[in-house]
């Protein structure tokens, strides 16, 4: 079969002078599915914007359908038939879905005037085609970040690449998502495209690719049959030891209640209510886990919790202190520290650096500052500690968070939650887009969190991430909550998926377990 | 030699674009003066040439450093604020009728003219802090119309209430002598503002970079929601960041008013808030780069005055080679090529000798 990208001696160095990508060779063929993977900060994004012409390498060669190309920038990459959908969401926040559909190709009304009214219907058309749904109206800051991924799918889908790169488009889709959108990518491969794509979910590498390649520290180290490996040999590939998999442990007696929530209710600017009378309530010593598809009132919720946004009605409480109406730093005041869903967004200062990124929640006590002075030389050696705990790739406690890979910034945020001694942990994605070793380690952390007695609210589109951590489940379609799960330890996700998708229903479901 | 390159890069790149500023400023001279060479002396050198210029480098960078600081904590917020210009001008006017109206010994009634001054230049910058704050109106328009506001305004004061009939001019009545900002060198007007401007850029330094406050605010700079999700008062920090920069204009309009004229003479805005965009833009929104950078502006100005004075440049084409060297040092990407190439290279030898290092 012909190769229609061949990628060839590839050295990248950043302007911060990290040397990113090393030497590295790949082949891929044409009407195949491609996979690369690799560890946080090993250089495969870097390497996709370099194909994609986003970024320009100082060495070797990139070559397209047989010939030796180089795009000065992303357009006219675009224009040569590649898609790309980056790991960190490129929309415009201000625009609507339809508008980021067809921006760049819009469509137009007599020459100058935008055709709105057939932007929406193209967009809902696109997105019956492809099964991914999306509100084609509201404007991309509205939304969560799941349903923001799926846009960015579609946008790269409609344009109808001959090779379309995907850089984690898994990351915040659900199952049933993921399995929708793989069906998509198999009938593309059908219909004479080609897929590359990056994933740290190595089931769905040995599903989907034909072909894998593995990358270490700047460099790839093989290129191989999707046939002639298993996940465990991609694992051990990639980080050269076993990976453990398996649900964690029972939890003793879970104690007190820590978080409870109480028929709360949340309406949304334009009216339309999007939580309904949820209740449920977090115990010190377990994991509660909430699985739905993305975009069913679990981004609001958290928001609601962590003092960002304002419910309708009901009632939410923290140790019995009602926290409605306070501020987030008095909610974090109560111990609870909150692992955002986008990273990007709330979760870091992406110009600013490490160590300003790691006390953004805790700058102004004592250790960290005295009558208003910061104490920078300890807040140094107190971020080069978290950097070392938590395995973060960087230069130094002083680089910019925004220079680092998807995964080591998810590091940064998840560090500095995880290490303000928090009773309440809510953590929403809290792996997304961390390799393996590093979901292994996370995981731990917040088993041992549970086993030390602290409250855990787990929010993830990771099935298997909610499966394998859970102590209890709810299930959240719709706004309301449409089933609850006390005994985790023999279910899959076939018990939670009609749930989710609120074809089975629980009579009051939402009442509280615990009375 | 990368290493040094590497460390010093921006300043070397300021150098460099004055450099290619000054040689697009010599190749423009001599296409329009008769007298080629004496015009680029009284042009490059004619600040430097004479006691008196001198100081008046000096003395004009004094309320450009003010207004810069000024500009450069709003900026740190991300609040483009460019009211400097009337927050300066009102406070000027208001501090003057407050000076001339009261009688108090020496050195308290110079602290309290600039504490009434800096409270009027607070006030200036509170409000349209707090409209940006509280209900999103944009503090960019906001901050424009308050300059209208500041203008007519401050000539209303003084002109109406404050002028002196006796002189041929608008003029206010003199500030009484208590509350002059005394001139240390004979023959020039050189004054203590100057030492107050460097002392309050040093401040605005220390401020920004190390305290708490400071970092609320270039946190919020960087990412808004993320500052929220923190759990800082957004609100408070915006409007803290625009409070200060306008009391920092204010005290920029008063100390001059104080040092040199010791009476309200401006018919016409100065133009110092103005040169303290530039400034902070130039200085890169830091306090202590923004001391030079004003001294470069107001070096540049006076040569362009000194120009337009003794030799046949009009002052429209002195304006022009000004905006040439500016936009060549405030372009970001200018001389960025040839920085990635030095860092690739020193990334590459680093990399070498660690790998000799560990066989
Ligand atoms: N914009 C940037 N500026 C400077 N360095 C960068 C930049 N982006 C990435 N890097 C560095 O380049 C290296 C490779 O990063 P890259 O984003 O390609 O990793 P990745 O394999 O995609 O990792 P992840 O799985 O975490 O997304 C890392 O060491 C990272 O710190
Ligand atoms: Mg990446």
């Amino acid at each position: 079969m012909e190769n229609i990208l061949q990628v060839k001696n590839i050295t990248m160095v950043y302007p911060t002078g990290v040397i990113a990508n090393k030497d590295v060779s790949m082949d891929v063929k044409k009407n195949s599915i491609h996979a690369i993977v690799g560890e946080n900060g090993a250089g495969k994004s870097t390497l996709m914007n370099v194909i994609f012409g986003k970024i320009h390498p100082q060495e070797g060669e990139v070559l397209y359908k047989g010939e030796k190309v180089s795009f000065k920038n992303p357009n006219y990459a675009i224009k040569a038939g590649i898609g790309m959908v980056h790991q960190h969401l490129m929309l415009a926040p201000d625009l609507t879905v339809a508008e980021n559909m067809i921006l760049g190709i819009e469509p137009k009304k007599g020459k100058i005037f935008l055709d709105t009214v057939n932007a929406l219907e193209i967009t809902r058309e696109v997105s019956k085609k492809y099964g991914l749904d999306v509100p084609v109206d509201k404007k991309i800051k509205d939304l969560p970040i799941g349903v923001r991924q799926r846009v960015e799918i579609l946008k790269a889908l409609f344009r109808n690449a001959e090779l379309l790169i995907l850089d984690e488009p898994t990351s915040v889709l659900t199952p049933q998502e993921t399995e929708i959108l793989f069906e998509t990518l198999i009938n593309l491969k059908e219909s004479g495209k080609t897929i590359l794509f990056i994933s740290h979910k190595l089931s769905e590498v040995k599903r989907l690719a034909d072909t894998v390649t593995v990358m270490r520290d700047t460099r790839v180290i093989t290129t191989r049959d999707a046939s002639d490996l298993t996940e465990e040999k991609i694992a051990h590939l990639m980080v050269g030891r076993d990976i453990n998999s398996g649900r964690i442990g029972e939890p003793e007696n879970p104690g007190n209640i820590r978080l409870a929530v109480k028929d709360l209710s949340y309406v949304d600017d334009e009216n339309v209510q999007i939580l309904k009378d949820i209740s449920f309530d977090v115990r010190a010593g377990e994991i509660l886990g909430i699985a739905g598809v993305e975009g069913n009132g679990q981004s609001e919720l958290i928001s609601i919790i962590t003092g960002l946004l304002k419910p309708a009605d009901g009632s939410v409480s923290v140790d019995d202190n009602n926290i409605i109406g306070l501020s987030p730093r008095q909610i974090r005041e109560l111990k609870v520290s909150h692992i955002p869903e986008d990273r990007m967004e709330n979760g870091v200062a992406d110009m600013a650096s490490l160590e300003e990124n790691f006390i953004v929640d805790r700058y102004y006590k004592s250790e960290f500052s005295k009558n208003g002075k910061i104490n920078w030389k300890y807040i140094k050696d107190y971020s080069v500690d978290l950097i070392k705990r938590f395995n973060i790739l960087t230069q130094s406690s002083k680089t910019a968070a925004g220079a680092l890979s998807g995964g080591n910034i998810q590091k940064v945020v998840v560090a500095r939650e995880l290490s303000s001694n928090p009773e309440l942990i809510i953590a929403a994605q809290p792996t997304r887009g961390v390799d393996i070793g590093s979901e292994e380690l996370i995981h731990d952390l917040l088993k041992k969190a549970r086993d030390d007695g602290k409250a855990v609210f787990l929010i993830s589109a990771d099935l298997d991430e909610i499966l394998k951590l859970s102590t209890r489940i709810i299930v959240i379609y719709d706004g309301h909550i449409t089933k609850q799960f006390t005994d985790c330890s023999n279910i899959s996700g076939m018990d939670l998926g009609p749930y989710m998708l609120g074809v089975k229903m629980e009579e009051g479901a939402s009442g509280k377990i615990h009375s | 030699m990368e290493k040094f390159i590497l460390k010093y890069f921006t300043l070397i790149r300021t150098i460099i674009a004055i450099l290619v500023g000054m040689i697009i400023s010599v190749v423009l001279i001599y296409l329009i003066s008769e007298m080629p060479a004496y015009s680029i002396k009284q042009f490059f050198l004619g600040p430097v040439l004479s006691k008196g210029r001198f100081a008046n480098v000096i003395e004009n960078a004094s309320p450009m450093i003010f207004c810069g600081v000024a500009i450069a904590i709003a900026f740190q917020a991300k609040q483009f604020n460019i009211g400097a210009e009337g927050a300066l001008f009102i406070s000027a006017a208001v501090g003057t009728a407050f000076a001339v109206s009261t009688g108090m010994p020496t050195v308290l009634h110079v602290i309290m003219v600039l504490v009434v001054a800096g409270a009027t230049g607070a006030i200036w910058g509170f409000i349209p802090g707090i409209l940006k704050a509280k209900w999103g109106a944009s503090e960019l328009v906001a901050s424009l119309m308050m300059n209208y506001i500041a203008y007519y305004g401050g000539l209303y004061l003084i002109n109406s209430h404050f002028r002196d009939k006796d002189a041929g001019f608008l003029v206010s009545i003199r500030l009484p002598e208590t509350a002059w900002l005394p001139q240390f060198m004979p023959g020039t007007r050189l004054h203590l503002g100057i030492l107050l401007a460097v002392i309050f850029a040093f401040l605005g330094y220390y401020f920004l970079y190390h305290t708490t406050s400071g970092y609320e605010i270039r946190t919020t700079g960087n990412n808004q929601k993320f500052a929220k999700f923190g759990g800082m008062n957004i609100v408070k920090v915006i409007v803290l960041a625009q409070v200060l920069s306008g009391m920092l204009a204010g005290l920029g309009g008063m100390t001059e008013v104080m040092g040199i004229h010791r009476r309200f003479n401006w018919q016409m805005s100065p133009g110092y808030g103005w040169d303290g965009v530039i400034v902070a833009i130039i200085g890169r929104n830091h306090p202590l780069l923004i001391i030079f950078a004003a001294f470069f502006l107001s070096y540049m100005r006076v040569g362009g005055q000194i120009l337009n004075l003794m030799a046949d440049v009009p002052s429209e084409l002195v304006l022009v080679i000004q905006s040439v060297i500016i936009i060549l040092i405030t372009a970001e990407a200018f001389l960025s090529t040839w920085k990635n190439k030095i860092t690739i290279k020193e990334a590459e030898r680093v990399e070498v000798a660690n790998e000799s290092v560990t066989q």
